[in-house]
């Protein structure tokens, strides 16, 4: 299929040199390519790339840039954080340094064209030139004025120049509220599972057969091809789980034909994978060790489970309470925490759609009073509240394991938000020996 | 080209299609400029007059062009200059200065530029010295010495003249009214923009001294005009070097105009807008279909082209999502349905998925929590769901509230085109009440 890419403009053999780096690609880069037109001609004056992640955008282009040897400047914006440095960047890479010199200190839009006029006046474009901004949607939070001039620049530069935007949002979040001049939009497909399994296949161990590791990427995308379709990440977790799945091979267990068998020991080792490198819950390293000690997967403890944290002993029933109070509505306080409290009708209070169950809508913020009075009401003894005990509520804050809700006063009347989960509260109560589920009203 | 004037020359078939791209790539690229505009003559002839008193006659006068994008005002006034500098004693007498509010964007850029194109003596090679106040008052000493007989006139042309009024004061809005009232230097200051209410964006006093002559480009287009628009823009001017292989292009074009799917093509596009840029925009991905061993303009490669233009975008996204958040995607649907656009949580949303799942006794989608979450924010890293509020360090990441910004139709037209979509995940969707 590498006979697609074709352009009277360029040389036969860089063109197909570009297409052997193009795998399932073809019709975006030819597409792209015959917008391009021949070097020497005109091309629209912006192009804005979108597609899902890993879905070659960069790749494509930067190809076709350097294969084809065109005059590009390729700018990333995540590392811009100044217009400075991407005007500077793309008078580099097109007039070398001594343009990008002369850029003042914070140089404005008006600066830039100046010197780009300037210049290309001396050293007109023979070639179109173009400009390649990766993650195009930061554009947006920088100057208003930048994304409507990029869009326009070969207009204001009068040079043959072309703006080639990527992004993974689409380009109706991008217009802004005074309209501006339409790109030309391209949408670079996601790649169909065939077309996956015919990219991960290529980086294969070169010890084993092509039909070997091409059933194993098989096995890998029928459990995680439903979760996630991104190559990057596919590729990552290939590349990570192979060793395991070659392991009865080295032992001498099975043969390469024996798919089946192979399938059995692999499949519940990829699911825990899903549970763990790919939420990043433990670390490739860690991981990759824990294959080759034949560990039990898993055993080692992820990120999420050093969430327990040691804290005092009346901070863990300041937290309780904290829980008690963000998730349980207050008319049911009198019912859970006073002893000798008045008739309440049954039926009355437990009346409950899911609706309202707190444990869907989130934690409700309540007042300073309200939470010393279910912790004096949860703990045992007798407190005196003394500056300690009011110095570990704001510690709590600080650990963010509490959130005050109003800002506006600091002494009167604060209010807060209890922000740690049902777990963690189940795990700090049982170090308390408190049955915290007996008082929330969601699990009544 | 104008070199080989010589008739009957017959050049290869590659080089006539490089040189039909090279034209049509800079009619439609590069907005080169047509001999005379077209639908716009009373305009022009207004602004033709208005510019000729002033760098004739030194009149001070101030003008602005408004209409919507891609009306053709740059060109109109591109034009007019055109046709103006073509007689002598316009183009000895007239001082051009041309700014864009998209660069200049406050006065002190604004003045610098002025000062450098107008070449004035604190102007050395190409840097501009002194302070702001240093500057306005010298450009405006420049401006007041001279008067109506002797100074010779400059034309201010201030594209995207909206953004002008934004700067701190209006002062240099006010300052360039100001001399044009006033009897000093002639000047005239011609601006455009697409805000019909720039008016109302002006202080008071900057109004007052504006001469209120607007020149409007509403275009009036009708259906037949717009495809003789077309015709004029695809076909090749007479001075192309093979005339054989023009007369060929221009006659297929002109089927190409009289065929009825075509029409049907344009027809919607000409519904949708009338502007020039998206028209180019569709022609200029026609011309990229053509080349040497395709020759010529089909309309299916119309039809392709407004295809691609018309398309989808969010449409085009949801098509690669995963099955997991296809499904995340439909209980908010679900939620939105059911809560009536009420904003909703991860919580919710990963509840309602829950019920699915119970109902469909396979447990082929049961995910872990976390893994629903991570595909949860790669849906608000494309933007498909919003936050309500943006304190996101505030809440925990699972209750904060969220919007979805897609629409039924779109979710049940993406779910038609989704490849190999499970029936059970299609039948919830269909379910409304589930």
């Amino acid at each position: 299929m590498t006979g697609l890419l074709q352009h009277p403009g360029y040389e036969e053999e860089r063109l197909q040199r570009a297409a052997e780096q193009l795998p399932s690609r073809e019709v975006q880069a030819g597409m792209l390519l015959s917008l391009m037109g021949q070097p020497q001609h005109y091309c629209y004056p912006s192009v804005f790339i979108y597609g899902h992640r890993a879905s070659g955008k960069s790749h494509v282009v930067n190809i076709l840039m350097k294969e084809l040897e065109l005059p590009h400047a390729t700018v990333s914006c995540v590392e811009c954080v100044s217009v400075a440095l991407l005007f500077e960047q793309v008078l580099l890479s097109f007039f070398g340094c001594e343009a990008a010199s002369l850029l003042p200190r914070s140089p404005s839009l008006s600066d830039f064209v100046r010197i780009y006029r300037q210049y290309s006046s001396w050293s007109p474009a023979k070639q179109t030139r173009y400009i390649v901004m990766e993650k195009a949607e930061l554009l947006r939070d920088s100057d208003a004025n930048l994304l409507p001039a990029l869009l326009r620049l070969q207009e204001l530069v009068e040079d043959n120049i072309t703006v080639i935007l990527l992004s993974e949002i689409v380009w109706d979040q991008f217009r802004p509220n005074s309209g501006c001049f339409e790109p030309l939009l391209l949408h670079f497909p996601d790649y169909s599972k065939g077309e996956l399994q015919q990219i991960l296949s290529q980086d294969r161990n070169p010890s084993y057969s092509a039909e070997f590791y091409s059933s194993y990427i098989n096995i890998l995308l029928g459990v995680f091809y439903s979760v996630c379709r991104d190559l990057r990440e596919l590729r990552h977790l290939a590349a990570l789980n192979f060793s395991k799945f070659c392991e009865p091979l080295a032992a001498g267990k099975v043969k390469e034909t024996d798919t089946h068998k192979l399938w059995k020991n692999i499949e519940p080792h990829l699911k825990k994978a899903m549970q763990t490198v790919y939420l990043r819950e433990v670390s490739s390293l860690q991981w990759e060790q824990m294959q080759q000690t034949e560990d039990e997967t898993g055993a080692l403890r992820g990120l999420s489970a050093h969430t327990h944290v040691e804290l005092p002993y009346y901070s863990k029933y300041l937290l309780i309470a904290a829980y008690l109070a963000s998730y349980n509505p207050a008319r049911t306080d009198k019912r859970f925490f006073l002893k000798h409290h008045g008739k309440i009708r049954k039926t009355n209070f437990l009346k409950k759609n899911e609706k309202t169950s707190n444990h869907l809508l989130g934690p409700k913020p309540f007042p300073l009073d309200r939470l010393l009075a279910i912790f004096y009401s949860v703990v045992d003894s007798r407190v005196a509240p003394t500056a300690s005990i009011f110095s570990q509520i704001s510690s709590l804050v600080t650990l963010q394991l509490l959130v005050q809700v109003s800002h506006d006063d600091q002494l009167d009347a604060p209010k807060y938000k209890c922000a740690v989960s049902l777990d963690f509260i189940c795990a700090i109560s049982r170090t308390v020996n408190f049955d915290i589920v007996k008082y929330l009203y969601d699990f009544l | 080209m104008s070199k080989r004037k010589v008739k009957d020359v017959h050049l290869p078939i590659g080089e006539c299609i490089n040189q039909v791209h090279q034209i049509l790539r800079e009619r439609f690229c590069h907005q080169r400029l047509p001999d005379k505009p077209e639908g716009v003559e009373a305009q022009h002839k207004h602004l033709v007059e208005l510019l000729k008193r002033t760098a004739v006659h030194g009149e001070s006068n101030s003008a602005l062009i408004i209409g919507p994008r891609g009306a053709g005002k740059t060109m109109l006034l591109k034009c007019v200059l055109k046709e103006l500098l073509e007689e002598k004693e316009v183009q000895k007498n007239l001082l051009q200065v041309n700014l864009n509010g998209l660069l200049q964007t406050d006065d002190r850029i604004a003045l610098k530029e002025i000062t450098r194109q107008l070449q004035l003596e604190n102007v050395v090679g190409d840097k501009v010295f002194g302070s702001f106040a240093e500057n306005l008052s010298f450009l405006l000493e420049a401006l007041k010495k001279g008067d109506r007989s002797s100074s010779r006139p400059v034309l201010f042309v201030l594209d995207e003249f909206d953004l002008f009024a934004h700067h701190k004061n209006q002062t240099l809005l006010y300052n360039l009214f100001d001399v044009s009232q006033s009897a000093q230097a002639p000047i005239a200051v011609v601006g455009t923009t697409c805000r019909l209410d720039v008016l109302e964006l002006l202080e008071k006093r900057v109004k007052s001294r504006f001469s209120h002559r607007q020149i409007h480009l509403l275009s009036s287009l009708t259906f037949a005009q717009y495809l003789e628009r077309v015709r004029t823009q695809l076909s090749l001017p007479t001075d192309f070097p093979d005339s054989k292989f023009a007369q060929e292009w221009n006659a297929g074009i002109e089927s190409l105009c009289e065929d009825k799917s075509v029409q049907d093509v344009l027809q919607r596009h000409f519904n949708s807008s009338k502007d020039f840029c998206s028209l180019h925009m569709l022609l200029m991905l026609c011309l990229s279909r053509v080349s040497v061993a395709k020759p010529t303009i089909k309309p299916a490669d119309l039809q392709e082209a407004s295809r691609l233009c018309l398309v989808d975008a969010k449409a085009n996204m949801l098509h690669g999502l995963s099955i997991l958040e296809l499904c995340l995607i439909i209980a908010m649907k679900h939620l939105n349905d059911v809560y009536e656009g009420e904003p909703f949580n991860l919580q919710m949303v990963h509840n309602e998925f829950k019920k699915f799942l119970q109902r469909k006794s396979n447990s082929m989608y049961n995910f872990e929590q976390p893994v629903v979450m991570k595909a949860f924010e790669h849906l608000q890293q494309l933007e498909l769901i919003r936050p309500v509020d943006c304190s996101s360090a505030k809440n925990q990441r699972e209750y904060q509230l969220m919007r979805l910004m897609l629409d039924h139709s779109q979710i049940m037209e993406a779910l038609q085109k989704y490849p190999q979509c499970p029936t059970d995940v299609k039948q919830w969707a269909m379910s409304a009440f589930a």
